[in-house]
């Protein structure tokens, strides 16, 4: 199945910069439907106001931080499936393993290029 | 040890303590030596041993309480350690503020480069986007500073249980060393070329261009 590019995606980060970043990115890539959150529960909230079908989380925020998000969605029967993607600076082992046991679909590491984060969105969505 | 003091050395010393003023030399050195006297046999030589070492241990603590005093630990905390966070707090929001300004930047190119030919538009986008990527380093940057400072605020934390710790002896210090206890240090009227080298100013301190010009102006 196709992807819908119309699809709203949600990105979460507390840097302005880094949520512009990935805005900009991903029209290039052709999602034009983008809204922003700067840490998990202000995303927690948008993800039940509205229907998204994609979020991109950083990890490390505060409040609620990317895994909690995450855990929240996961643990959310509107919500469960859906596709998650973190990016943060945070690259141990035992941090991949946690957003992975907590059911990430991918993660991509700080600093990250254009090219990553097609593969990771291709990975996760389907060709597009 | 049990030492009892004779009821005969008791009395000598409160006699002698009725007449503080006038007790000679020689009774109160009479008194002490019938005290020692009275001590032996209590005092092994172990225990002489044991004092000594707390005596040595007692001289040690107080020394090493008057150098901490003079290192003024009380000035860390109050000026050093929170202006170093100040600094980098400007560092985290001088670089935010210089990397909107170039994504702005990019944005506008990023748009004309949709009205320029297929070929010379995808190498505008393709440079947009290697900037792009690019501007990560704010965030990198960013959260290293964040994680700095928090450990500056951990040290700080540390130094003023230092400080509650030894307050007396940092009191006692500055009445000592009144040279030491106010900062800055009186600088004189013309300032030398190291007094120069400050770097950037925080914002707050900062004078503004217009303030320069008017100081430049005020020269004419």
């Amino acid at each position: 199945m196709a992807v819908d590019l119309n699809m709203n995606v949600l990105i979460v980060d507390d840097y302005k910069t880094m949520l512009r970043i990935i805005r900009n990115l991903l029209k290039q890539l052709g999602f034009n439907n983008v809204d922003e959150a700067t840490d998990g529960s202000a995303a927690l909230q948008k993800l039940r106001d509205k229907e998204y079908g994609l979020v991109i989380s950083d990890w490390n925020m505060e409040p609620m931080t990317g895994i909690q998000l995450l855990r929240e969605v996961r643990a959310d029967a509107k919500l469960k499936n859906m596709p998650f993607i973190m990016i943060t600076a945070e690259s141990k082992t035992e941090n991949v393993i946690a957003a992975k046991e907590a059911g990430v679909n991918n993660y991509i590491v700080k600093p990250f290029n254009a090219a990553t984060l097609k593969t990771k969105l291709v990975t996760v969505l389907g060709n597009f | 040890m049990t030492a009892t003091v004779p009821a005969e050395l008791i009395g000598r010393l409160s006699e002698l303590q009725g007449r503080m003023q006038t007790v000679s030399r020689a009774e109160i050195a009479e008194v002490v030596s019938t005290l020692l006297a009275e001590m032996e046999g209590d005092l092994s030589e172990d225990n002489l041993k044991l004092y000594a070492e707390l005596e040595s241990l007692s001289r040690y603590i107080l020394a090493a309480k008057s150098e901490i005093a003079a290192l003024r630990p009380d000035e860390i905390t109050a000026q050093h350690l929170p202006k170093a966070t100040d600094e980098l707090d400007a560092i985290v929001g001088a670089t935010e503020e210089a990397t909107n300004s170039i994504l702005a930047a990019m944005e506008t190119l990023e748009t004309l480069a949709g009205e320029l030919p297929p070929e010379q538009g995808d190498k505008v986008t393709e440079a947009v986007t290697q900037v792009y990527e690019a501007c990560n380093f704010q965030d990198i940057t960013g959260q290293r500073i964040t994680k700095v400072v928090r450990t500056l605020k951990h040290i700080e934390e540390k130094v003023e249980a230092l400080v509650a710790a030894f307050g007396d002896e940092i009191a006692k210090y500055k009445a000592t060393h009144p040279e030491a206890a106010e900062e800055p240090e009186q600088k004189p009227a013309k300032p030398t070329d190291a007094d120069l080298l400050n770097g950037p100013q925080l914002p707050d301190d900062a004078s503004k261009q217009a303030e320069i010009d008017a100081l430049l102006a005020s020269f004419d």
